[in-house]
């Protein structure tokens, strides 16, 4: 039939009609050789076959063969999901010479043999959508992909060692990097730890060469104290504002003498230091941890005398002397960057403990969180390393308690994964300093890294006692006299059998991981997704999860799952690889489905303009027309059905291409 | 404001003082009620063990004569509270339960339709009548008394319907409006043994013991319950609880300490129906009482 | 010292046991229990009891029907919610509890004047008479048909509460004393029906 668009000029339709067995995964429910037979018989098709794996060497070969043998121009492959083989059958068009766009593929497992049991109507329905399909690729016209050049810098949001690791790497292939992070500075949550699990390595000595190489290396553009506010554009071609928090400082100025701080008019501190979680107390102006990178400090406004009397003596501007570092008057200021593609590795928060009403968190005073307790035991922390108790003492009996605000439908229904590690590290580090007794209160002992279950045998070599039951209350009400004054916890020893109550001086709640609480918002700013749960949506769980829908935006660490830190390593690593193999591949390929705006008929209504979610669409006071900016473009159509006059058409999805589908499929005979 | 009233078989008998004074205290406030007529024991926790889905019918008879009468119901022993809220939720999550109760109601001639509203009384003070007018009525005020409010385990367990469900405050707030003083009471929501102290004594004994030790622990001079058996095993097991500790409080309905405030003759508020006398604890407070 | 040769064989587990607990209301989630021990931690009777509420939990849905039925624990529950209130994986415990025990009533899986079960039947007995429940009464009935002589002990606390009024000796009744029976019936019916 000739081609009713070319007014018959074109050459006649060729068709070829491949039917996958794909195993017994379509055979099994349809029957493929009904349906070959049946599409050889329709209109056009010269060729149909069936073949068990269609996508394999073997099942290409014939694609390509018929092609050449029998002059084949349209191709119909009746498998599985486009999503899945797609790209390899049009592969084999290319190989075979002609465009690869004249395909259709017709699912015919996830839509017919996944979700039908009687195989009489799967193979009707098969046969109905594979003469749509028949009908429709004789109007397929070729097409050609659009190339767009890939920028090869790399943003990268959060400076925790996930986005530390990430950022060398890049930075070191040469490529420049800008790394973002909101906390004044680097280091994330390993900064505040003592030791990590199992080697129990100096998490300080083993983060902070790799902090002051970000700090130093010439090319990563180091933004602390920063946010990204707005992103804008595609794959290769981003636009991205940063907002920069006034730290009141001059960074370019400031050399960390700490002078300042020194000289302030409060001789001691009075404001809660949130790097030890308020266990000490910091003034005004403050450097936020002895290590920060950048090492200089910042001031506090809400705590500031100068922000609100502006009657200060300022000793600190006076100490800071010739330098002049310090500028009242900074404001939040703005940069645009434009980069290729974009790595998050915003990382986690720990679960709020007050939550679990019955443990007793603010309630009592010596119930800590593990971070909490992280800081007492490291050496620059609020006690200088000394496990103390709230009143200064020594405590002789400590229990840890596991899975708070995890594994709980109350709560957080998964697993946090690296709690019990952590738990059992702390249990060490305590036992060591302080001799006291340690218990353990666990449901089970999640230990399956390199190196963890002999870390775990280790410390049942040290006499940590171990109960298994979930805790059910920490109180102090004392029923024997062995209990008083002492926090009393509450659990059944389920191994035992029986229920137990343990006095201890010191209760450690060993908090789960959390999603950061604008995880939300912020996933919006880059337009990925989140799970259920709030982590950042992987685009495939097993086979691609450092990727995201969105191309060019990579995730990494912990932000998109609960891992420890030789994970979020290696995640940091594969997006860093990623994002490496799209700036050397210098182009994208962009599919061709995209709209576009036929001059003659468009009447300058503009109500396109509007419609369009991705802004693609422009109007052109020339001409008085519309024109879609193809690279924008994601082929969602809402433009082409909006147009009134019917000016807009689209690659693949013209109105007589799906009318002759939808006839297809309604002329059953 | 009209509410249909349910006093529940204890409300009759061991409770009555929890009715006198309800009543006393809504007159107070102007809130009518009319009692539900020809209602029926609700079953409780002892019927729903000897056959559950009787129990349903029996609860859902009260409810359905109830939103045929047209108002909220008012439910204030605790156990009727939780058996007619539970009823409603269950004849809606499993559908056969609904069949049998809808069977069951047929077969006496009563609508099927049990969506009736069940309150309870704090629900009541603090949502519908609220804490300015309750702070309005107060004529001699509690001057600080030290109230343990003790709220049992069945009025937000396991439906926090008006209140949180580890750490309820509703009682606390309408006392303090009276001007009591809430004492820190942990065990506000630990079972009291319900009917355990009658089966298995010794086990009672235990629980109730504990609920009394941890209110004189942190200085109470008044228990305050919701429930009429939480009430009588608190109030009538305190000597035999009593061994290292003494313990002697008055073990009150809060309706009879609103009733104090209110200034109810305390006579008209049941407070002649208590083994322990609460005169001279007022008296020592200086409060005023009718 | 007495030895016991305690293993358990397959044949030893009833299925229909398992298909009735998983099948009760209460019981559709008995399957994700992690045998954490919270319930058992957060229960104030689980001091008491043979078999914690965890462990009766596990056995119950392996199908151990003698060990379940004959225990403790199931007289010793109060229904009092504590567990299901901290219970991680939202299981119904409380409800599996009650359906034990009426259970338990039923199979006549308790001690002679044993007084829980007493208790049961002389409320509902009452409850079928009058349609509600005179507690003076009640606790008399039960007392006399479990251990009697306990009620001496209990005679000052009777004249504590006659003197304040408490006791009432009448008996509550509800008008349509009939509509309760034939209530009661119809539930007994239709479950006839649906267990066809």
């Amino acid at each position: 039939m000739p081609d009713a668009r070319n007014g018959g000029s074109a050459p006649a339709a060729k068709i070829g009609v491949y039917v996958c067995h794909c195993g017994t995964n379509i055979a099994g429910t349809v029957d493929v050789r009904a349906l070959t037979e049946y599409a050889a018989g329709l209109p056009d098709v010269a060729v149909a076959r069936e073949y068990r794996y269609m996508c394999s060497d073997p099942g290409q070969e014939l694609i390509r063969r018929d092609i050449k043998d029998c002059g084949l121009n349209r191709i119909v492959v009746a498998s599985c999901s486009p999503l899945m083989h797609e790209p390899t059958f049009r592969g084999a068009l290319i190989q075979a010479g002609i465009n690869p766009f004249l395909l259709q593929m017709v699912n015919i497992r996830e839509h017919v043999s996944w979700v039908h049991t009687s195989k009489q109507e799967a193979t009707t329905k098969a046969k109905d959508l594979v003469r749509a399909a028949v009908r429709r690729v004789r109007l397929h016209q070729p097409l050609e992909k659009r190339r767009v050049e890939i920028n090869p810098s790399v943003l990268v949001v959060g400076g925790g060692i996930a986005g530390i690791h990430a950022a060398l790497n890049i930075a070191n292939s040469g490529k420049h990097v800008y790394l973002v992070e909101r906390q004044p500075t680097i280091g994330g949550h390993m900064a505040y730890f003592d030791k990590t699990f199992p080697t129990l390595d100096c998490a300080a000595c083993i983060l902070t060469p790799k902090m002051t190489a970000v700090g130093s290396h010439r090319n990563i553009t180091l933004w602390t104290y920063a946010e990204v506010a707005a992103v804008e554009g595609y794959v290769g071609n981003y636009k991205v504002k940063v907002r920069h928090k006034p730290r009141y400082i001059l960074d370019d100025l400031c050399i960390g003498c700490q002078e300042c701080v020194e000289a302030c008019i409060y001789k001691e501190g009075r404001w809660a230091d949130e790097f030890n979680f308020g266990l000490s107390k910091r003034k005004p102006i403050y450097l936020p941890f002895p290590q920060a990178v950048p090492q200089k400090v910042l001031i506090d406004p809400e705590a500031c005398i100068e922000f609100k009397s502006h009657k200060c003596k300022k000793t600190c501007v006076e100490a800071c002397g010739e330098r002049k570092a310090i500028d009242f008057n900074q404001r939040e200021s703005f940069d645009e960057i434009e980069v290729g593609s974009i790595i998050i590795a915003t990382g986690f928060k720990t679960f709020d403990a007050s939550r679990n009403v019955y443990y007793g968190y603010g309630k009592y005073k010596n119930v800590y969180t593990s971070l909490e307790i992280e800081r007492l035991i490291n050496a620059s922390g609020p006690t200088g390393g000394e496990i103390v108790l709230s009143d200064g003492g020594k405590p002789k009996m400590v229990g840890i308690v596991h899975c708070v605000g995890s594994r709980d439908h109350n709560t957080n229904r998964w697993c946090s994964k690296v709690c019990c590690m952590y738990s059992l590290k702390l249990a060490h580090l305590i036992r060591e300093r302080t001799g006291a007794e340690v218990y353990n209160f666990y449901i089970d002992m999640r230990t399956p890294g390199k190196g963890y279950e002999e870390f775990y045998d280790r410390l049942l070599d040290e006499g940590v006692h171990f109960v298994r039951g979930r805790v059910a209350e920490v109180t102090d009400w004392p029923v024997h006299p062995s209990e008083k004054g002492k926090l009393i916890i509450r659990a059944e020893d389920t191994l035992a059998g029986f229920v137990r109550r343990i006095p201890v001086d010191m209760v450690v709640l060993s908090v789960g991981l959390e999603p950061q609480a604008d995880a939300r918002d912020v996933r919006r700013l880059f337009n990925i997704s989140c799970s259920e749960e709030g982590w950042f949506l992987e685009r495939h769980p097993k086979l691609a999860p450092v990727s995201t829908f969105t191309d060019g935006v990579f995730i990494a660490g912990a932000c998109q799952g609960p891992k420890d830190i030789p994970d979020s390593v290696a995640q940091a690593g594969a997006a860093a690889a990623e994002a490496m193999a799209l700036a050397d591949a210098k182009y994208v390929e962009l599919e061709p489905y995209t709209a576009h705006v036929i001059d003659e008929a468009c009447s300058g209504c503009k109500t396109c303009l509007t419609i369009c979610p991705y802004t693609a669409i422009s109007f052109v006071e020339e001409t008085k027309t519309a024109r879609v900016n193809e690279v924008l473009c994601k082929g969602c159509g809402t433009c082409v059905a909006t147009c009134p006059s019917a000016s807009i058409e689209q690659n693949m999805f013209e109105d007589q291409e799906i009318f002759e589908e939808v006839e297809g499929l309604l002329a059953y005979a | 404001m009209k509410y249909a009233y349910y006093p529940g078989c204890s409300l009759k008998g061991t409770g009555r003082a929890y009715e006198e004074s309800l009543l006393a205290v809504l007159r107070v406030l102007d809130v009518e009620v009319e009692e539900l007529r020809d209602w029926n024991c609700c079953g409780a926790t002892t019927y729903m063990s000897f056959d559950e889905l009787q129990s349903y019918a029996l609860a859902a008879r009260n409810l359905s004569m109830a939103k045929q009468a047209g108002h909220d119901l008012m439910a204030p022993c605790a156990a009727c509270y939780l058996v007619l809220n539970k009823t409603q939720y269950y004849v809606r999550d499993y559908s056969w339960i609904g069949a049998i109760v809808e069977h069951a109601l047929d077969a006496i001639d009563l609508p099927k339709d049990i969506s009736a509203k069940v309150r309870h009384p704090l629900d009541i003070l603090l949502n519908d009548v609220g804490l300015d007018s309750i702070r309005a009525k107060v004529v001699y005020p509690l001057r600080g008394l030290k109230v343990a409010p003790y709220y049992g385990c069945q009025l937000v367990r396991p439906y926090a319907l008006f209140d949180s469900q580890r750490n309820p405050t509703s009682m606390d707030r309408v006392l303090e409006a009276c001007g009591a003083q809430i004492v820190y009471y942990p065990v506000k929501t630990q079972c009291c043994g319900g009917s355990q102290k009658g089966t298995l004594p010794e086990v009672g004994l235990d629980l109730i013991r504990h609920l009394l030790a941890e209110a004189q622990r942190n200085g109470a001079e008044v228990i305050s319950t919701v429930c009429p058996l939480c009430q009588f095993n608190l109030e009538a097991f305190e000597e035999q609880a009593s061994n290292a500790h003494q313990f002697h409080f008055p073990v009150l309905y809060f309706t009879q300490l609103l009733a104090v405030a209110f200034g109810v003759p305390l006579t008209d508020a049941g407070f002649q129906r208590s083994f322990v006398s609460i005169k001279p604890i007022l008296a020592q407070r200086e409060i005023a009482y009718a | 010292m007495e030895l016991q040769r305690v293993v358990k064989f397959e044949a030893e587990r009833d299925p229909e046991f398992v298909r009735w607990i998983t099948q009760t209301v209460g019981g559709e989630r008995i399957r994700h229990c992690l045998q954490c021990g919270l319930c058992s931690g957060s229960c104030p009777l689980s001091l008491y009891m043979d078999y914690t509420p965890r462990r009766l939990m596990h056995l119950s849905r392996e199908g151990f029907k003698e060990e379940v039925l004959s225990s403790y624990t199931i007289w010793l529950c109060t229904c009092c919610y504590a567990c299901m209130v901290e219970c991680p994986k939202k299981i119904n415990i409380t409800h599996m509890m009650y359906a034990l025990k009426t259970r338990a009533i039923r199979e006549h899986f308790y001690p002679k004047r044993f007084a829980i079960p007493v208790l049961a039947r002389e409320f509902s007995r009452m409850i079928r008479g009058s349609g509600r429940i005179t507690e003076s009464r009640l606790v008399m009935r039960v007392f006399f048909k479990t251990a009697a002589w306990r009620l001496l002990g209990f005679s000052k606390l009777g004249l504590q509460l006659m003197r304040t009024g408490r006791m009432r000796l009448g008996r509550e009744k509800v008008e349509h004393r009939a509509d309760i029976v034939t209530l009661l019936n119809a539930v007994d019916e239709m479950k006839k029906e649906l267990a066809r």
